[in-house]
């Protein structure tokens, strides 16, 4: 006799309804409340277009998302080129070190910035001392500081996938192009690149993704003066009470995120995505 | 239609990991547009020579010389070497047609030139039909066809290969060894070839290298190593051989030049007297194994044609051989 289902969805059955409960419900909660709250209809869909500072806010978030992104992407490239280029003792040293980044807490490496670059941090008293300069560069309380403490937290995230797909390369590859006359920045460019796309589409999502929602990066080292999406939604829900509001602009977050994962599972299977490797 | 080939001259080349020695003063001369076959078993040092000879492994000392001039400091995308990888490295993320247009393309070379020059290797390597292909999307023997098309399009004075036919079967391996020898013939380029399959070293080589732990153990003409090894090794390696020991000295006899004939009808100065152990039949050839008292068992080698029926195991036989048919090796002892 064979089970109308596979038996091994049973296994999963308790978990999937702990998601379906904990994680489904709540979700479906916003998105009713951000087409019901205050009044039913699509009122706090219509912000979006009349309200200057809703823009501005989603202005701000996706400036310096993209940025953010973009220099993460570059910097966790490099990095894992030269992880996966260097001899075997130096390489786990290097990933036990990235791995040690993701162990800091955010709040602690975030005030370690103010405390290295504010106005009377290190750096800044350094060079005063120095006579170098005369009044502090104001590197925090900014889009500046808010882009440091991103890129600095996203960078370890950034090379894992790229690693990865590094990894999976053959040797002998890079040695054919250059056996076949291309200099160093040729290979790079038309061997070594395309080799490793899926691992760069990989963590740029990755990263926009989690940059999305970030908090308490930008109202620590933003100083108040780079409002992004998520402080404003709290703001919202824990200030002026809002609801209606906030559900909508987490139901645009979700929604932003959903595309963007379309977006990609369009020009390559999710699965080599996340998987890092080519097939 | 491409250039003469290059002649190399490696001059007492070393290379040591620590003080392990992997390739071991090699000193040998490459004839412009020779087909030349390092052969060895696992470990000897083939893929290291090769590699030093392309450049991607640094010498420890000697000299590496292209028509006369040192190339030892020139780096591997300037030497201008072809080059065949084991498991072919091809760009997988390329068409047929752009792997192979690749060294014309990289050396910002006209696209009606490249067009031309890629139909033309296309067309070299029959695979025309396959030009938009990627490479997951072909067979092993053709994979290894790109990857020679690839490594042949820019006109290299020398091409490098490292047990290209290594991932084939059997079969396609020969017909492909077939195409290997006539695309030589016909580019003229100089080959440095590693296998270390003896069969095809024998059917493809103008010379054949024999190493052993990073040394040169014997070079000559496939039918010089054949008929007149040097050395036990040599002699094993390349075919199959009896050792004789005679006078102090030890002969090497190859299983086919000795005549096997019932007790007493042999006739001959070179001649032992045993018993079968053992006879298998292989289609062309009986191989009888012969227990001679006083000696290693001896194996002949007979045409099945020419025997008639098998001599049971056990009977009486007289073994005979000519005298140029024994070759007096230079080791001393086994
Ligand atoms: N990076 C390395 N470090 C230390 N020893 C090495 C290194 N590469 C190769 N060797 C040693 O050098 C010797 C020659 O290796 P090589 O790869 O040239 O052999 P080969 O003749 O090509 O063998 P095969 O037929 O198995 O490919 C081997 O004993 C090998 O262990
Ligand atoms: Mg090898």
């Amino acid at each position: 006799m064979r089970l109308p289902i596979q038996s091994g969805w049973l296994l999963v059955l308790p978990f999937l309804l702990l998601v379906g409960g904990l994680f489904l419900g709540p979700i479906l909660n916003i998105l009713w409340l951000s087409v019901t709250d205050p009044t039913p209809g699509l009122g706090n869909y219509a912000q979006l277009v009349t309200s200057d500072t809703l823009g501005r806010i989603l202005w701000t978030t996706i400036r310096v998302c993209v940025i953010c992104t973009v220099f993460s992407v570059l910097f966790g490239y490099s990095i894992a080129y030269a992880m996966v280029h260097a001899a075997g003792p130096t390489q786990s040293r290097m990933l036990s070190l990235l791995l040690v980044s993701f162990w800091i807490s955010v709040l602690v490496r975030t005030f370690s910035w103010l405390m290295l670059l504010g106005r009377n941090g290190v750096v800044n008293s350094g060079l005063e001392a120095l006579g170098i300069i005369s009044q502090p560069i104001p590197f925090m309380r900014n889009e500046l500081g808010v882009l440091i403490g991103m890129i600095h937290y996203m960078v370890p995230y950034a090379v894992l996938p790229i690693l990865a797909s590094m990894q999976s390369i053959d040797g002998r590859v890079v040695q054919a192009s250059r056996s076949l006359g291309a200099t160093g920045a040729q290979t790079l460019w038309r061997v070594y690149l395309p080799l490793t796309r899926a691992g760069v589409v990989a963590a740029s999502l990755l990263v926009f993704i989690i940059n999305l929602g970030f908090y308490v990066i930008p109202a620590v080292l933003g100083g108040g003066k780079v409002l992004m999406v998520a402080e404003y939604i709290s703001v919202q829900v824990l200030v002026t009470l809002q609801w209606g509001t906030a559900a909508m602009l987490a139901a645009l977050l979700l929604f932003g995120v959903l595309t963007l994962l379309f977006i990609m599972s369009r020009f390559m299977k999710l699965s080599t995505v996340f998987g890092g490797a080519r097939t | 239609m491409t250039g003469p080939g290059g002649s190399l001259h490696l001059r007492s080349l070393c290379k040591r990991y620590g003080s392990y020695p992997a390739v071991d003063s090699v000193d040998l001369q490459i004839e412009r547009g020779e087909f030349l076959t390092l052969l060895g078993p696992s470990g000897s040092g083939k893929t290291t020579l090769l590699m030093m000879i392309a450049g991607f492994q640094d010498i420890t000392s000697g000299d590496i010389l292209l028509d006369g001039t040192s190339i030892a400091n020139t780096p591997a995308e300037k030497r201008n070497f072809g080059m065949v990888f084991q498991g072919y490295a091809l760009f997988p993320h390329m068409t047929v047609k752009d792997n192979i247009a690749y060294p014309l393309s990289v050396r910002k070379r006209p696209k009606a030139e490249i067009a031309a020059r890629v139909a033309e290797m296309l067309d070299l390597v029959r695979l025309t039909p396959f030009a938009k292909r990627f490479p997951k999307e072909l067979s092993g023997g053709q994979q290894q066809r790109v990857a020679l098309a690839r490594a042949l399009c820019f006109a290299p004075p020398v091409l490098l290969l490292d047990e290209p036919l290594g991932a084939l079967d059997k079969k396609l391996r020969i017909e492909v060894q077939a195409q290997l020898k006539d695309i030589h013939q016909r580019v003229g380029t100089t080959f440095v070839y590693v296998t270390h399959d003896q069969e095809e070293a024998l059917s493809m080589s103008d010379r054949i290298v024999i190493m052993q732990n990073g040394r040169i153990e014997q070079v000559g003409t496939p039918s010089d190593l054949y008929q007149q090894p040097k050395t036990a090794f040599a002699a094993s390696f390349l075919g199959k051989s009896n050792f004789l020991r005679r006078d102090g000295a030890v002969f090497a006899l190859r299983p086919e030049k000795i005549d096997l004939a019932p007790a007493g009808a042999g006739q001959g100065a070179n001649k032992v007297s045993g018993a079968v152990q053992s006879v298998t039949y292989f289609g062309a050839v009986l191989k009888y194994q012969v227990a001679v008292p006083g000696m290693d068992p001896i194996e002949v080698d007979v045409d099945a044609w020419r025997g008639g029926a098998a001599l049971p195991e056990g009977a009486r036989v007289d073994l005979t051989w000519s005298e140029t048919a024994a070759v007096r090796l230079t080791d001393q002892t086994l």
